[in-house]
């Protein structure tokens, strides 16, 4: 293949006529069909020349250009060769291009592809570790099977890369060759294996994809990685969160135990009066042996309601399904109000989340009716999202809310949206049928809109309305007498059908109705629509039935015509009902039950939602959308009778103790570790008090309390005048000159606190007694300190002291310097050496400490 | 999870202009399934985001006259890409300027270059843009001049530092002569009144958006008067979560550049002031061919602040066929295509209060239309955020250097909707 590659340079460096072009094209690209393209491959003559040339500039024009090809779909296959070549310029951005090429032909041009290969296995031991990582991207991207084993050894070198970024990249890959040669499944696990143990951010979500991918199957691989998954998940990017939470999702669902109860289901709105007391009430409550909640179960549910909040909406929606599908029923309520807010976003959002709602509405109704105005419709909804608020609005309706509703449906049947309007009336029968206090009040609403001017509408009214008297088998004479004489209006069959049906069904409560519509209908029959011709036949049977004196020959005239008709449906059932019901010495013995057969009592018609038992798709997936299993879901199991042994998920200690303390560093580092470590050991304090089953607001009432009285007080002194923000930056020259003083006086009155205060780390104390000493000005001081005391007391409570803090607190003063140049150091630090920043990230993460400590203890 | 296959782009005329495949080559007639579904739906709008087809399924979003169509294999979260095609979409509007057809055509060789870093094997790989940024320089004219004398390239060559920090939003080396933070708070009134002028569903949502230019790395935290109106926030990344459980103040290290910081929703115990007023009189005769029109706005609970920027826009009955009508103030639009009128009415002034009056012309014969039409209204009220949220002040930590701080209030109509 190599000499043809070179003779085809020879050619195009020739020069020659497009001739001999054609015809080493039509060797490489099979498809031919290059007789249509001379002209392109004229143009392609003079991108070889420029390829060939010994300049980057014209190099690069032309790779421009063929990646422009490439992308308007045009086959720039058969400059394979001459792009090959490339991959080995120094330039990055033409290498970047030809990557883009090679892995768009590299599939059809097998041999060619092979020649770069050796490129990349030296870009693989290079020293940048980007160059490392797109090498390895390409070179898997390259889908061409005898690379498999290169790609092999390549995976396996890079997962032990010391960049995360190369191990992400490696994971990627991991999925890749999986595709490519699904033998490798053994030897990619192993892999896999390896990569769930890494604790970096960046490779969680790469990794947990592969797993997905490769061995979804395996949940054993997840144990050991169980809780630190939980708690780095908040700090991986949002993709990779996403595909965790799924992950974890499933896990939980085969781990731990139900925490629903057994009347949950009935009992949904009682729920929220339980909610304010602990979870110790209501384990007590339980007749069978008390639940209590796997505390590993529980991690996984705390750590991911901070998630509720990102920006995200696949984030939050994973959440919300990981709520619905693994937490007890109880505090899965705070779903909805995240839910709703993505309602404001763009109409594909909308569509997904509705359609999710409209799946846990049915269930738990209970979830969404605080929120029920938040589904109505807009005439400029698109009619999708209008037709599910209609849905969600339907499941939510009750007795209490049954009459704003019906106010609200009174607005939409006028839309101009027809198909909205429609959707709206069979809305409106559902509501009926459910709530039977209104059922009448929705049936003479309904008859209302028979005299509408909309076809559409009146049509579907009529359906709706033979729905709901069927259901109702009471004394309706009026309504039926006036939908007989809409026959002569309407022209929509499937209305035409529905009245006939009625008239026939109650033919024996309109007697004298009944006939004088066969008769109109006989006359029309020829011209009529095949539905109402079926339903004309059943008429005219029920009446021969019930009153033969007068309908016999009409009947008989109508199965004539119905004999002769060209729809074989109708000639079939015209045989069949002149069989059935005429006695002749043939008929069997079925003629005898005819009336039974034909004016049985029918079961009414059951209105449910489209979206009842959808639930049974894990929520938030495509197959959920779809209302149909896609290709590769993976299915939630059912809960397991008994835990499997937890202990599973228990880690060594040593190999932590190990990593938590690198103890040169660790100077250099507080300032990071302040603010990530503060957050995590809140999250600690807050933990108990979300275990005791306090859903909102999770911090102790107490400073709750104090959070208001110092706002308030704050409320009031900013009542000034001046709006204070906008102006901040002038006052903020003032501060800085007073700055110097004031840190004094401060810092004398702040020794004085920090002696009461016992115990404090010394970085928090830097953060505030700078804000301090920014912030006052001297109209707010007073306020501003106090609640700065406050607030600190809580942190008190919750923080516990190092040894190395408390040495390091030195005077007041002195640390406010040293706490900006701790910050540039540590701004230096974090971009030099990223793989130990998340090394930090760890050691400052107590709450893993105190979760193993608990575990093991 | 497979994830995204593939990516076509299509305009409005249903042309597929751009494709990127990041498995084997999946052939343009997929989108074949796409067009069918665009027919049945009649209007952009209802072209449902996800297809299946035999073989793929389709999830496409409609952005700024365009379709992005994504091709999926196997079960994935749909909102997973719906929300990465609308992030394409942001990095191409915050690339190019604007995300279209001339636009993405014109830079096709960077829009290449970004969907390969921002998808690998379809599993998103970076999206924030101070990453890419750092990656692939957008394009300015000085630059493009500057790379054909110096040969120098657009393509970094280094790991963006953001890439493997805590902290993947904020490239690193930021230098500023001027420091600066701006925070834009912008609320929204999403509002439907009913015919009588009563509200039936009044609800505010908010946005601050920021404009970050700080050297280095600052730790910034923003803090309410009265957080505690704020009902339901969504965060940037960057915040720390756990400061806001815990003191309601907004703790972050900022991204460089154009953000979102938080959106929220109000709580809706809080009554919302209705900042306008709208008297309608609407009438279509019965068999005849015309019908009247009056429409006047005004002033109602604006807090003293002008309220500008105004704009009636109505879908008129699909049996109008041209309106006469003559504007107090501003000027007016009719299509008789798409029987939309727009009323550009600008400033109110309660002295003088706009109307909009005449005759509306019908398709005669034709039934008269069965409802009236809702009027959707567009008005800005600058300095005021009407919830009352007011940031107390914005510390920040970390640089030593003062940085010019500045916050501005906009309040705008969201989805507002009078009913007539």
């Amino acid at each position: 293949m190599s000499s043809n590659s070179f003779a085809y340079n020879e050619q195009s460096g020739g020069g020659e006529a497009t001739e001999l072009g054609q015809e080493a094209t039509s060797t490489i690209s099979p498809s031919g069909a290059f007789g249509l393209f001379s002209s392109d491959l004229k143009k392609n003559e003079d991108l070889k020349q420029m390829l060939e040339s010994n300049k980057d500039s014209a190099k690069l024009d032309a790779m421009k250009r063929i990646v422009g090809m490439i992308a308007k779909g045009k086959n720039a296959s058969e400059l394979f060769p001459a792009v090959v070549k490339n991959v080995a310029s120094k330039n990055i951005e033409i290498k970047k291009l030809v990557y883009v090429y090679l892995v768009r032909y590299a599939e059809e041009q097998q041999d060619l592809a092979l020649l770069s290969i050796s490129t990349f296995q030296r870009a693989l031991k290079d020293p940048n570790q980007l160059i490392r990582a797109s090498a390895l991207r390409v070179l898997s991207s390259i889908r061409v099977p005898i690379i498999v084993p290169i790609m092999m050894l390549a995976i396996k070198e890079a997962a032990a890369d010391l960049s995360p970024y190369v191990r992400k990249n490696a994971a990627h890959a991991i999925q890749k060759l999986y595709s490519l040669d699904p033998e490798q499944k053994e030897m990619l696990i192993e892999v896999i294996e390896k990569l769930l143990k890494d604790k970096s951010i960046l490779v969680a979500g790469s990794v947990v994809m592969a797993f997905e991918e490769v061995c979804p199957d395996r949940i054993d691989l997840i144990h050991k990685n169980y809780r630190k998954l939980c708690n780095l998940l908040v700090d991986v990017e949002e993709w990779g969160q996403v595909v965790i939470i799924h992950m974890l999702t499933r896990y939980a669902r085969t781990q731990f135990v139900s925490p629903w109860r057994e009347d949950d289901g009935l009992e949904d709105n009682e729920k929220s009066f339980y909610d304010s007391d602990d979870e110790q009430k209501e384990k007590t409550d339980k007749r069978k042996k008390p639940y209590t909640m796997d505390p590993d179960h529980r991690l996984l549910i705390r750590n991911t309601k901070p998630l509720l909040q990102s920006r995200n909406a696949a984030v939050v929606m994973a959440v919300a399904q990981l709520y619905w599908h693994i937490s007890p029923k109880s505090e899965a309520g705070i779903i909805s109000k995240s839910l709703v807010r993505l309602l404001r976003s763009n109409r594909e959002v909308q569509y997904i989340v509705l359609q999710n709602i409209a799946t846990m509405s049915i269930q738990r109704k209970g979830m969404f009716e605080p929120y029920l105005k938040s589904f109505y419709v807009r005439s400029t909804d698109p009619t999708m999202i209008k037709t599910l608020k209609l849905e969600i609005l339907t499941n939510l309706a009750n007795e209490a809310n049954i009459s704003t509703l019906l106010r609200e449906f009174q607005t939409y049947v006028k839309s101009q949206d027809k198909q909205f309007a429609a959707a709206t009336i069979q809305t409106i029968g559902r509501c009926a049928a459910n709530i039977s206090e209104v059922t009448d009040t929705c049936l003479s609403g309904l008859v209302c809109l028979l005299s509408n001017r909309d076809e559409i509408v009146v049509a579907e009214s009529v359906v709706v309305i033979k729905k709901l008297l069927q259901m109702q088998p009471a004394q309706h004479g009026e309504i039926i007498k006036h939908m007989a004489k809409l026959l002569d209006s309407i022209t929509v069959p499937v209305a035409r059908a529905s009245i006939l049906w009625l008239i026939g069904e109650n033919c024996e409560r309109v007697p004298k109705i009944a006939p004088d519509v066969l008769r109109k209908m006989a006359k029309s029959f020829t011209s009529e629509d095949d539905l109402v011709k079926l339903q004309i036949l059943n008429l005219g049977a029920k009446l021969y039935l019930t009153n033969s004196k007068q309908t016999k020959l009409l009947t008989q005239y109508i199965l004539n015509l119905g004999k002769y008709d060209q729809n074989y449906d109708i000639r079939d059932r015209t045989r069949f009902i002149r069989q059935l019901i005429v006695p002749n010495e043939k008929s069997g013995a079925l003629s005898k039950y005819a009336k039974k057969i034909f004016l049985a009592q029918k079961p009414a018609p059951l209105l449910e939602s489209p979206f009842k038992d959808r639930d049974h798709f894990q929520l938030g997936t495509l197959s959920h959308t779809l209302n149909a299993k896609a290709a590769g879901y993976l299915e939630l199991s059912n809960w397991p009778e008994v835990a499997p042994d937890p202990s599973v998920r228990n880690v060594e200690v040593i190999d932590l103790a190990k990593e938590w303390t690198p103890a040169g560093k660790a100077k250099n580092e507080n300032p990071t570790k302040k603010f990530y470590s503060e957050s995590e050991e809140e999250e600690d304090s807050s933990d108990s008090s979300s275990d005791s089953g306090s859903e909102s607001g999770s911090e102790s009432g107490e400073e709750d309390e104090e959070g208001d009285s110092s706002e308030d007080s704050s409320e009031d002194s900013s009542s000034e005048p001046e709006s204070e923000s906008g102006r901040q930056s002038d006052t903020e020259n003032r501060r800085v000159a007073k700055r110097n003083s004031k840190t004094k006086g401060k810092g004398d009155s702040k020794d004085e606190k920090k002696e009461n205060e016992k115990s404090k780390t010394s970085d928090s104390s830097n953060a505030e007694s700078s804000s301090v000493e920014e912030s006052s000005s001297d109209s707010e001081s007073e306020s501003e300190s106090e609640s700065e005391s406050e607030s600190r007391k809580v942190t008190k409570e919750k923080e516990k002291k190092t040894k190395q803090d408390r040495n390091r607190l030195a005077t007041d003063v002195s640390l406010l310097d040293l706490d900006d140049c701790q910050y540039s150091c540590l701004c230096a630090n974090e971009n030099s050496c990223a793989a130990s920043s998340n090394e930090w990230k760890r050691t400052s993460c107590p709450l893993f400490l105190s979760k193993t400590a608990l575990y093991f203890w | 999870m497979k994830m995204i296959h593939s990516l076509f782009l299509i305009n409005c005329s249903g042309d597929i202009f751009l494709e990127k495949h990041w498995k084997s080559v999946v052939s343009q007639s997929v989108c074949d399934y796409f067009f069918e579904a665009q027919e049945k739906a009649a209007d952009v709008e209802n072209v449902p985001p996800v297809i299946s087809t035999p073989h793929h399924y389709l999830i496409s979003i409609y952005r700024d006259k365009l379709f992005f169509v994504s091709v999926i294999q196997t079960e994935v979260p749909p909102l997973f890409v719906i929300e990465f095609l609308h992030r394409v979409a942001d990095t191409f509007q915050d690339y190019f300027g604007e995300c279209s057809e001339a636009a993405i055509k014109d830079n096709v060789v960077i829009v290449y270059e970004l969907l390969e870093e921002m998808l690998d094997n379809g599993f998103p790989l970076a999206t924030e843009s101070n990453i890419l940024k750092e990656l692939i320089k957008p394009p300015t004219i000085l630059r493009s001049v500057v790379n054909s004398i110096t040969g120098s390239s657009n393509v970094g060559d280094t790991l963006p530092t953001g890439q493997l920090s805590n902290i993947p939003w904020r490239r690193a080396g930021v230098k500023y002569t001027n420091n600066e933070a701006y925070f834009d708070v912008v609320e929204e009134i999403d509002a439907i009144i009913d015919k009588s002028g009563s509200t039936v569903f009044a609800e505010i949502q908010g946005v601050i958006d920021a404009c970050i230019k700080l050297s280095g790395m600052p730790d910034l935290s923003l803090s309410f008067m009265n957080p505690r109106l704020l009902d339901d926030v969504s965060f940037h990344p960057c915040i720390r979560f756990k400061r806001w459980e815990s003191e309601r103040v907004l703790s972050f290290i900022p991204p460089d550049g154009n953000f979102r910081l938080i959106s929220y929703r109000v709580s809706s115990q809080n009554l919302v002031a209705i900042p306008v007023y709208v008297k309608h009189s609407i009438s279509f005769k019965e068999n005849s061919s015309c019908g009247r029109f009056d429409v006047t706005i005004g002033p109602k609970q604006n807090m003293g602040k002008t309220i500008e920027g105004v704009t009636v826009t109505v879908h008129m009955p699909k049996v109008v066929l041209n309106m006469n009508l003559t504007p107090t103030q501003g000027s007016y639009t009719f299509d008789p295509v798409t029987k939309v009128l727009t009323w550009d009415v600008g400033k109110i002034t309660p002295q003088k209060l706009p109307s909009l009056k005449g005759l509306v012309n019908l398709q005669s014969g034709a039934p008269k239309p069965e409802e009236n039409p809702s009027l959707n209204i567009q008005f800005k009220i600058q300095q005021l955020a009407i919830s009352g949220l007011k940031v107390n002040r914005l510390d920040m930590y970390g640089e030593k250097y003062k940085p010019f701080k500045g916050v501005k209030y906009v309040t705008k109509a969201g989805k507002f909707q009078v009913r007539t």
